[in-house]
């Protein structure tokens, strides 16, 4: 068994609840930060810990926080995302709706650390009844004076809140967030600057996952270095996954990064393989962004070494042969699904998403969607698919921020990997007509190697 | 329809201006898609223009900037719908584990297709995307309520309460 730093106690009874929190060891980072830690020398444990971002960008959590500007008499802000939103991504709503004091309790050690003074968890708007339990252990948190004025009777004040979206994929972005709690629209801002010197009303910010912030509070109970024993390489610590798809076992798990993605898959402590019987087909280990990978380049990376669920493992080889850990979004696809729909399926989530300032990405993701709509259904041509290879290029790097980029990875890796299917919706398109295509007939990838 | 006055009761005005509170000096355009939630959930659960303008008076901005941030995000309805809209996730995790075959189970039980809503104002079906719940798809929201691993007979179960209790079912946080 792995060790669980985050959701050890999610099945403890009451566990929601601030008593039974804190009777297992709750708010003692809080404790011990503010009565024997300088906020620096938080920074300097988060920096040794070796965490990095758990939103899906995987940067150093300990280097940002150096970043903050602090001029003096300006406010600075933390802001926890809690907007997930990546399709496959589900593990922060576990987090909040089981254990919602480990959150509050890393908001408080975190903003600690950072000097601010007024922090905002903001979360999607679909998440509702998860912000009322948010609200409750916040209300329960104030009454206890782990919140409000003079916190501990040390003299540092903070006020938390929960601030709610409305459903937009992209508030997820760290900008477009921060525009959106400034009550407009989630279009995201050119960088430079970055929020570490210009980001809430101007002032210098920090935005960081809910998962990023849990992890602060054993970082802080145990010491950076402990942290960092866990892990193989710049992947410490431990990840929650969120798996979903075809499998025995959906659901959140939290893992060692050192265990391999086979046994991540097969072992009965974790997904218990393949749903119905069938054969893994494929897989998106990090969120709907991430580059797909067939079975056989998920298991193994192209050197012929075992792939490890680490940031380092799961990207080796590039996009050529790898993908990434990206959110922790884990969807398993078997033998009968269909890549080209389910390819559509996330262009059409893109082109959906997409907040419209950028041409590339407004009219590239529309017609990805178009494109991969009649391949779908049996009206593509062969050049359909350069077209779409060449749309997807365009889009890459060519946008304020990284929606772009999203749309366009799953695209590119889809092709990459399964041009022949691509191919098969062209030259078999009575085969294709029932939606079901191929739960009826299998369609195992036979091709192994790279085409593009 | 509604023959309500757009206005909010006085406890729902003081939640509003405590919303605002949480912002500093100056910024309380910030509150301004929380108390859009609670005009919803308050006036049928939609945005009219004349609940837009309201909004836009107790936060002291222009109705265009309330506008703007209404159409903007998908959870606000700018045109009315049922009592009770059914939004089914239709996004891959979903469709994996059997969303099309939901949106076309609850299409012929309803009689009306995706984005519309039954004659007795009962029912709108509305496909979504991803709503973190991937692990137990396929799954709807009604309301604020989550209803996941739905079968056929869950789903029929649903229909049935939610007719039963025939109420708006609406959201807030607070
Ligand atoms: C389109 C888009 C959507 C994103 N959605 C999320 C999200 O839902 N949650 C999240 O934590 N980060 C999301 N991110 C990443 C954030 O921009 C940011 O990197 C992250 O919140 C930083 O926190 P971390 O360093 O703790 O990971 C998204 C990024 C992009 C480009
Ligand atoms: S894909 Fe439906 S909840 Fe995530």
């Amino acid at each position: 068994m792995g060790r669980k730093l985050l959701i050890e106690h999610v099945h403890v009874p009451g566990i929601e609840t601030l008593e039974v929190y804190r009777s297992k060891g709750g708010y003692t980072s809080v404790e011990k930060a503010i009565k024997t830690m300088s906020p620096e020398a938080v920074v300097e444990e988060v920096k040794k810990s070796g965490l990095r971002g758990r939103g899906g960008a995987g940067f150093p959590t300990g280097l940002k926080w150096s970043f903050l500007a602090k001029p003096p008499g300006v406010a600075r802000y933390l802001v926890c995302n809690a907007d997930e939103s990546e399709p496959g991504t589900f593990k922060d709503r576990y987090l909040m709706e089981k254990i919602p004091h480990a959150l509050i309790e890393g908001m408080i050690t975190s903003s600690y650390a950072l000097g601010a003074h007024t922090s905002y968890i903001y979360i999607r708007g679909e998440y509702f009844y998860v912000a009322r339990i948010l609200e409750q252990a916040i209300d329960e948190a104030y009454a206890a004076g782990w919140l409000g004025k003079n916190i501990l009777g040390s003299g540092y004040d903070l006020d938390l809140y929960v601030h709610i979206g409305a459903g937009a994929y992209i508030c997820g972005e760290e900008t477009a967030l921060l525009e959106s709690l400034e009550g407009k629209r989630g279009n995201p801002r050119i960088k430079p600057p970055f929020p570490a010197i210009a980001g809430l009303y101007g002032c210098p910010t920090v935005v960081n996952n809910v998962e990023t912030i849990a992890a602060v509070v054993p970082i802080v109970n145990e010491g950076g270095c402990e942290y960092a024993k866990i892990g193989i390489g710049k992947s410490t610590g431990t990840k929650l996954i969120s798996a979903g798809g075809h499998l025995n076992k959906p659901g959140v798990y939290e893992i060692e990064m050192s265990i391999s993605v086979e046994e991540f898959i097969y072992s009965d402590e974790y997904c218990g393989g393949i749903s119905g019987g069938k054969k893994l087909k494929a897989c998106v280990p990090g969120g709907s962004s991430v580059p797909i990978l067939p079975a056989d380049l998920l298991l193994t990376t192209a050197n012929g070494e075992k792939r490890m669920m680490t940031y380092e493992s799961l990207s080796d080889g590039g996009f050529a042969t790898g993908s990434m850990m990206g959110s922790g979004g884990f969807i398993a696809y078997n033998e009968t699904a269909c890549i080209v729909r389910n390819t559509w399926n996330f262009s059409r989530f893109y082109h959906h998403e997409s907040c419209g300032q950028c041409s590339p990405c407004r009219e590239g993701t529309g017609w990805m969607e178009k494109i991969l709509h009649r391949l779908e259904n049996g009206h593509g041509k062969m050049e359909d698919i350069d077209l779409l290879w060449d749309i997807q290029r365009k889009i890459e790097g060519n946008t304020i921020c990284p929606l772009g980029d999203a749309a366009a990875w799953p695209v590119a890796a889809a092709i990459r990997h399964f041009r022949e299917e691509f191919e098969y919706h062209v030259k078999y398109p009575e085969k294709i007509k029932d939606p079901n295509h191929f739960h009826k007939q299998s369609f195992l990838s036979s091709k192994q190697s790279v085409t593009i | 329809m509604s023959i309500k006055e757009t206005k909010f009761n006085s406890e729902t005005l003081a939640l509003c201006h405590k919303l605002m509170k949480r912002y500093p000096e100056g910024k309380h355009k910030s509150a301004l898609i929380p108390i859009l939630h609670i005009a919803q959930a308050e006036f049928d659960g939609w945005l009219s223009s004349e609940t837009m303008d309201y909004v836009a008076s107790i936060l002291k901005i222009q109705s265009i900037e309330v506008f703007e941030v209404a159409s903007f995000y998908s959870m606000f309805n700018l045109k009315p719908i049922g009592k009770c809209m059914l939004e089914v996730c239709r996004t891959a995790p979903c469709w994996l584990n059997g969303a099309d075959e939901l949106v076309a189970y609850l299409e012929k039980k309803l009689g009306i297709k995706v984005g519309e809503t039954t004659k007795d104002g009962m029912f709108t079906i509305k496909t979504v995307e991803c709503l973190g719940s991937c692990g137990t798809s396929p799954m709807l929201q009604c309301g604020a309520k989550y209803y996941e691993n739905l079968t056929n007979q869950k789903t029929d179960e649903l229909l049935e309460n939610l007719k039963r209790e025939n109420k708006r079912q609406t959201y807030t946080a607070y």
